[in-house]
């Protein structure tokens, strides 16, 4: 059959083969107008509920103007900004990568919360280590307690088929107590306190300050360029390795993929453990970067944030930077926006919910902006039918 | 009642699914609708029903122009679709599947499950259809489940009825039957549009045929004047040979042999009951057997998927009883899915991609852990020139490929490499005239290259054409073995023991 074609023709139909095809318009419509427009509609809702709260029209005025100025309006907005969006990103990559892989992970709080754990106490038992080990080896641990904590769902799962929303959702709770019940053992507990908080992390195994040279009140820390490198290797690790090809197509085909011989049991915790590290440093990030310590809660509901940052950059490494660092800015805005104009913070929350109900509704933001989607009919832009 | 449709053209984006159409359906006859898939078939009856607008061309219902916004307005206007995949509740009985939806009301707006039995038994009555008012529909065999779908539509008083591939999902009994069912309704008048791509099927129900490529009709004319060489040549724009040309076999060392396999669903019924069997280097063998009675299984237990409860599977002289997909993957194997959207494939992955799923890791591909992306393209592409698969680019999701192309992709996967065996499992199902011709000649390529090949498949005609020895698997068991050298092998000796006739015996060999 292929004698009569001659070499040249071949080598002209694989030119045409390998020739990249630009991203299609569905393709951008899909990853950057939707979620755009999502946000934008999100934000107008909340502005009609304040309406619907009494709250009177300046100040719902000033509330905006608070939010603008308080996420992206300076040097110490962006600081809070970036400080806010790094545990988010974080495990928003974990929880990402779990979606690739078909796995709804609920449990990045959970993980979170024992990657922390794990950083503080290695932060104040190994003490005296110097820097250049101590810092990388407290985060190193806090991930790696995360991916142990993790891959207990992904086990319970590979082996007996427990489903992992549940297997999660029940080691959040457990991971809530265990942390309380830690915080008040005398080797953890701060000495003369009586309240459930942690010793403190040695200077030699925090994170170092990034701005402080400008102004001591600058949070923004080195966590910046962990969650940078992050960001990098979850891309690499996802389309580029062949682990996170067996990854992905085990999420979108499980029967493809046992049928192309990967092996479900061994890839659900793998990427279970991989999720719960990333949770992990997460949670070390914030305690050697902000917290400095462990305390009832310090979570404070990351890891649940995190789900939403994941489904908003559609489980891609840089839609979730992105995503992470919207909602790291909603959330320092939305402290801006409490003191400014008196609205209460728990719109914000309201907001990023919203957020979440027009992404996951694509249909619907169509439906609100028809002028930002190419018309599904037959394609051409504007003009009458 | 009688539609036409007038120079339709439709158009998704660049893609032109219609081209200027026109087509006359007539009442009290049957229109045969043939053509490849992606021909534009279902996009043109989508249409008809409502489902889209045309964008240029007029549709006309008993001389009268009518314009359809939406699926309602076709059944309204007498129209009703069988579609492929059945839409009904499993839960619920045929009665209440049938009303669902235009469910007769009592007084306080209550349904009048008694009218709508009574109606339901009318329409079963008027048409022969013999379906049980009362059954659950989970309960009901794929054919049955199929009448209720006619029934629904009937119940909805249409007078044009769209039947798209209907006998996909049939046994050849219920073939039988369906098309005795079909004839009653011609009878009563009702105008009916055969959608399907097999030829002999076309040449057997239908008054007239209309055939479509590339969205263009490219055929009509009485079917008894037709044969199927003709019609084929219509729908692929050349000849089509259905006879594969092979010399006879020359069968060398065994390459795959079952020695007693026993294998367990996870009631413990067994599903493969002491099965022996063996495939020869440079030798086709074929399994025959009415779907359901353990040839699904044999593959799993060939390939690695399912475990096997007892017996040896040796693999050219490796005991690979327990050895895990991927062991006998590089020991050699080759597996062609009988499901190719469920296993096949990854629809949303590249076709570069799809290309190495079972092969990402091997040296050639790798960058220590990466993929090496380029190299993966760089075959894909040669894989798609030399397996004919059409596509203008291999980055194009999977699932942008036709039916016909997605199994020539798979089969390129598999075949591309180093085989010594190959297992075809339904390797042409839901595939073009074109694609299986071509298919077909390729894995007779690969017996004479030596590997052994395994077919399994529904269509006894493949098995006949291609075999060299056919296996007949009943009831979990291999029931009879026949030479089939020079095609020798007896058509009805096969299919009595498909059956389960020839029980306990083994047939001449």
């Amino acid at each position: 059959m292929t004698e009569r074609d001659d070499l040249k023709g071949v080598n002209e139909r694989m030119r045409a083969l390998l020739a990249r095809t630009t991203h299609g318009r569905d393709d951008f419509e899909d990853l950057v107008i939707v979620p755009l427009f999502a946000v934008v509609v999100a934000l107008i809702c909340g502005a009609l509920i304040m309406l619907a709260t009494a709250v009177d029209l300046p100040t719902i005025g000033r509330s905006f103007v608070a939010l603008a100025v308080g996420s992206v309006g300076s040097l110490s907005a962006w600081s809070e900004t970036l400080t806010s969006a790094i545990p988010l990103v974080l495990a928003g990559l974990g929880l990402g990568l779990g979606f690739r892989a078909g796995l709804f992970n609920i449990g990045a709080e959970g993980q979170l919360l024992m990657g922390g754990l794990a950083a503080v106490m290695a932060g104040f038992a190994l003490e005296g280590l110097p820097m250049v080990i101590h810092l990388p080896l407290t985060l190193l641990i806090g991930a790696s307690v995360g991916a142990a904590y993790a891959a207990i769902a992904g086990i319970l799962k590979a082996t007996t088929g427990a489903h992992e929303v549940i297997s999660t959702i029940m080691l959040n709770l457990i991971s809530f107590e265990l942390l309380n019940w830690l915080l008040r053992q005398p080797w953890v507990q701060r000495e003369g306190r009586s309240d459930p908080i942690s010793k403190s992390v040695p200077d030699t195994a925090a994170l170092p300050k990034l701005l402080d040279f400008i102004d001591p009140n600058l949070r923004l820390h080195a966590g910046l360029f962990v969650m940078l490198v992050a960001v990098f290797i979850v891309w690499w690790l996802l389309f580029r390795s062949k682990l996170g090809f067996a990854f992905r197509a085990s999420g979108e085909n499980p029967s493809a993929a046992n049928y192309a011989g990967m092996r479900a049991p061994l890839i659900i915790v793998l990427a279970m453990a991989t999720a719960g590290a990333l949770a992990g440093l997460a949670g070390a990030n914030q305690i050697t970067g902000v917290l400095g310590r462990a305390s009832p809660g310090f979570s404070a509901g990351i890891g649940f944030d995190a789900i939403a940052v994941a489904l908003l950059g559609r489980s891609h490494p840089v839609g979730i930077l992105f995503a992470g660092i919207l909602f790291g800015g909603l959330e320092a805005g939305g402290r801006q926006m409490q003191v400014d104009a008196g609205v209460s913070i728990d719109l914000i929350s309201i907001i990023q919910a919203l957020i979440i109900v027009f992404i996951a509704a694509p249909l619907l933001v169509r439906a609100i902006f028809p002028w930002g989607f190419r018309r599904p009919r037959n394609g051409k832009k504007g003009g009458a039918a | 009642m009688d539609v036409e449709l007038r120079g339709i053209t439709k158009r998704f984006g660049s893609v032109v699914a219609n081209d200027n159409v026109n087509l006359t359906i007539r009442g009290g006859e049957v229109l045969g609708l043939l053509g490849e898939n992606g021909a534009g078939k279902s996009t043109l009856m989508n249409m008809l029903s409502g489902l889209y607008a045309p964008d240029e061309g007029e549709i006309l219902i008993d001389g009268k122009q009518v314009a359809f916004d939406g699926p309602s307005d076709g059944i309204e206007a007498g129209i009703g679709m069988v579609h492929q995949h059945f839409m009904l509740v499993p839960v619920f009985t045929v009665a209440e599947n049938v009303v669902l939806g235009v469910e007769p009301t009592g007084q306080l707006g209550s349904i009048d499950m008694k009218r709508a039995r009574r109606q339901v038994a009318e329409i079963n009555e008027k048409y022969g259809l013999h379906v049980p008012p009362d059954a659950l529909i989970e309960d009901l065999p794929v054919g049955i489940q199929q009448r209720v779908e006619i029934l629904k539509v009937l119940f909805r008083s249409a007078d044009v009825l769209i039947l798209d591939e209907p006998t996909a999902v049939l046994t050849p009994q219920e073939v039988r039957e369906f098309f005795g069912i079909v004839s009653m309704l011609k009878e009563a008048g009702k105008a009916i549009v055969f959608i399907t791509h097999k030829l002999h099927e076309i040449l057997e129900i239908s008054d007239r045929v209309s055939v479509l490529r590339q969205g263009r009709i490219t055929g009509e004319g009485d079917p008894k004047s037709l044969t199927e060489a003709d019609l084929a040549e219509m729908m692929v724009g050349r000849p089509v040979s259905f006879t594969v040309d092979k010399t006879v076999a020359d069968p060398g060392r065994p390459m795959i042999e079952m020695d007693k396999v026993t294998m367990l669903d996870e009631t413990g019924e067994k599903v493969l009951d002491r099965v022996s069997m063996s495939v020869r280097a440079g030798e086709v063998v074929g399994v025959a057997g009415v779907q359901g009675n353990g040839q699904t299984e044999l593959v799993e237990a060939l390939s690695g998927i399912e475990k096997i409860a007892s017996g040896k599977i040796i693999f050219d002289g490796e005991d690979i009883s327990h050895a895990t997909v991927r062991e006998r993957h590089s020991l050699g194997m080759a597996h062609i899915p009988e499901d190719r959207h469920k296993s096949g494939m990854v629809e949303s992955f590249t076709i570069a991609e799809n290309m190495v799923l079972n092969n990402y890791y091997a040296p050639e591909y790798s960058k220590g852990w990466a993929i090496d992306w380029q190299k993966v393209a760089e075959t894909a592409a040669r894989f798609c020139i030399d397996f004919d698969v059409r596509t203008p680019s291999v980055f194009l999701p999977g699932r942008s490929l036709s039916g016909g192309n997605q199994q020539k992709m798979v089969v390129a996967r598999e075949l591309e490499r180093e085989t010594k065996l190959v297992i075809a499992s339904q390797p042409t199902r839901g595939v073009d005239v074109g694609s299986i011709e071509y298919i077909h000649e390729r894995l007779i390529a690969s017996r004479d290259e030596g590997d052994g090949v395994l077919i399994v498949s529904s269509e006894l005609d493949e098995i006949m054409g291609l075999s060299d020895r056919i296996y007949v698997m009943y009831d979990g068991r291999i029931v009879a073995e026949f030479d089939n050298t020079g095609g020798k092998a007896d058509r009805n000796t096969i299919g009595l023991a498909m059956a389960g006739a020839h029980e306990g015996e083994g047939a001449a060999a």
